[in-house]
């Protein structure tokens, strides 16, 4: 059994004061992504303008603590950064939370950094996963429609 | 079936602990036995020793080893007849669990007797199990579900029931002990309310029948559906009581082998019940464990293991309410509950509490247990729920206590 400082303060603070938990103005991406087996359910919203520079996020909804904080953080580190880099980023959580990112990677993730313990958790994954795939989906869909 | 002054043998949990292996291995405490509960090795044993000693496709051989096995299956029948005082064995239908016998007698009770614009009444309360099976069979028969609201304590009263029906109400279908609330409704008055208005009465057994003495000649309802899984027996086998002149009416729900007694290109005659409901080969493992699991509870008698199970839970209902920013969901009484206490802990989403408690050795069920409905209706997305059977020791309940009243400091809040 893990220690239980799994829930560290960093995890804690983003879960109890999120930076972007709102909606935000001038959304022009918006996609649901739900977890049915627990519940977990989040909006996610993201600004992205003409050089595909991600300007703004927020997200709503309900969910463990796992999955409120990991949205937040993502929002944290992908805001100001353009599609591509963002989809780098969470390829790189992705495999964090699998196991097989190498060291240099994780630190590129900052404070999402500390759900890598995470991919020891099997229970928890698709709550730590639930932000960064709806955010993948959301971009995907978008470059579909273009 | 005549009741003889049985001598029982005196409860010690101690010495009960020691029949469950895990228990002996591990210091977790199992507190999620509305989901499934725990083996003792007697039960395990049992099955081992039909599987060893007597294993033949039953009903089908002539020879002596097939019979033993249709003997170990029907004794097993006579047993689950003689718990719930069924009239006789016939009565007792075997499925593979409580899901199954519901589908069983909304199907076919369902071809039997419903009508296009007849209405089924359906608890709020009720598993996800005894909710589709009926919605299913009103598309199918163009009847229409209505539903049986509690009140915000999870209480039906008579007055709520009566109101509840209507001219066109066909079939109740209803729990006696609800998964969430753990609440136990007044089955026998509604059975016989619904009866003088001619409609049928379809109860859920899957949380009462593992936790107390049930009588079905007195409490009148037409159809029982309960698990094995939920009182020692393996996972695999349930059962569906039925009232035999209703059984005998209804068309089968499963067909194919050992369910017939002749076919013919152009007719089919269908074994008595309840084969005739039991079609293929029949899971007489599963039915030699829970035939032992009613042995092993018959020792200490049902009524003596529901008071050791009512004193744990208003131990652990009074020490909960205490905890800062608990809702228990459900009566203020703590006799209401059964066994079953589901709770919200101001702030903290209930996978983060069952995950904490997970990592201090406590096992409890987190999410919307099958009732999602039920959960809807009480506004309540989604909750945290201890369950206890009479194995459970005040010491764990002391260590859920502990855990849950460190969660909201270790998730950031100041008090």
């Amino acid at each position: 059994m893990e220690s239980r400082t799994f829930y560290n303060e960093i995890l804690t603070d983003h879960n109890l004061h999120p930076s972007h938990k709102a909606r935000i103005e001038g959304t022009n991406m918006t996609l649901e992504g739900v977890n049915p087996s627990c519940g977990d359910d989040i909006i996610l919203e993201l600004r992205v303008n003409e050089d595909r520079i991600i300007e703004d996020g927020g997200f709503v909804g309900d969910g463990c603590a796992i999955s409120q904080a990991s949205a937040d953080m993502m929002l944290d580190l992908i805001i100001g950064k353009n599609v591509e880099e963002a989809k780098r980023l969470s390829d790189i959580f992705l495999r964090m939370i699998k196991g097989s990112a190498s060291e240099e990677e994780i630190e590129e993730l900052e404070e999402a950094s500390c759900l890598r313990d995470i991919s020891h958790m099997p229970s928890r994954v698709k709550c730590a996963v639930l932000g960064w795939h709806t955010m993948e989906e959301l971009v995907d869909h978008e470059e579909d429609e273009d | 079936m005549t009741e003889t002054k049985k001598k029982y043998k005196t409860f010690d949990s101690k010495e009960v602990r020691k029949d469950f292996a895990l228990f002996n291995q591990s210091n977790l405490a199992y507190l999620d036995n509305a989901a499934t509960t725990q083996r003792p090795n007697q039960v395990l044993e049992a099955e081992m020793n039909f599987y060893q000693r007597k294993n033949a496709n039953p009903f089908r051989g002539i020879y002596d080893l097939s019979v033993e096995a249709t003997d170990a299956y029907e004794e097993a029948r006579k047993k689950v007849a003689n718990l719930i005082h069924a009239k006789e064995a016939e009565e007792i239908v075997f499925t593979r669990n409580a899901s199954e016998s519901l589908n069983l007698v909304a199907y076919s009770l369902g071809e039997l007797v419903l009508k296009e614009g007849d209405e089924i009444l359906v608890g709020i309360t009720e598993h996800h199990s005894n909710m589709l099976p009926w919605r299913q069979a009103a598309k199918r028969k163009g009847a229409k579900v209505n539903y049986l609201y509690t009140d915000e304590k999870g209480e039906i009263t008579e007055e709520a029931f009566t109101k509840a029906l209507s001219q066109r109400t066909k079939i109740v279908a209803l729990t006696q002990v609800s998964n969430v609330f753990g609440r136990l409704n007044d089955l026998k008055t509604f059975a016989e309310i619904a009866h003088q208005r001619g409609i049928y009465f379809v109860a859920d057994g899957a949380q009462s029948i593992p936790h107390r003495m049930v009588d079905v000649s007195d409490l009148g309802v037409d159809f029982l559906a309960f698990s094995g899984h939920k009182m020692l027996a393996s996972m695999g086998i349930g059962v569906l009581y039925g009232k035999k002149e209703l059984l005998e009416a209804m068309p089968p729900f499963l067909t194919g082998g050992e369910m017939i007694e002749t076919v013919s290109l152009e007719k089919i005659t269908y074994a008595p019940v309840p084969h005739k409901f039991e079609a293929g080969t029949v899971n007489t493992g599963g039915a030699v464990s829970l035939s032992a699991a009613i042995d092993y509870l018959n020792q200490y008698g049902m009524e003596n293991l529901a008071r050791v199970e009512e004193e744990l839970t208003v131990y652990a209902y009074e020490k909960m309410e205490r905890i800062p920013g608990i809702r228990i969901l459900g009566s203020d009484d703590p006799r209401d509950h059964h066994g079953i206490l589901t709770f919200q802990l101001e702030g903290v989403h209930p996978h983060d509490i069952a995950y904490i408690l997970n990592q201090d050795g406590v096992a409890v069920r987190a999410g919307h247990h099958c009732a999602q409905p039920l959960l809807k209706y009480l506004k309540t997305p989604s909750t945290t729920r201890a369950s206890l059977y009479f194995y459970n020791t005040k010491d764990e309940v002391d260590r859920l206590i502990d855990g849950l009243s460190k969660i909201r400091r270790e998730m950031g809040y100041l008090d």
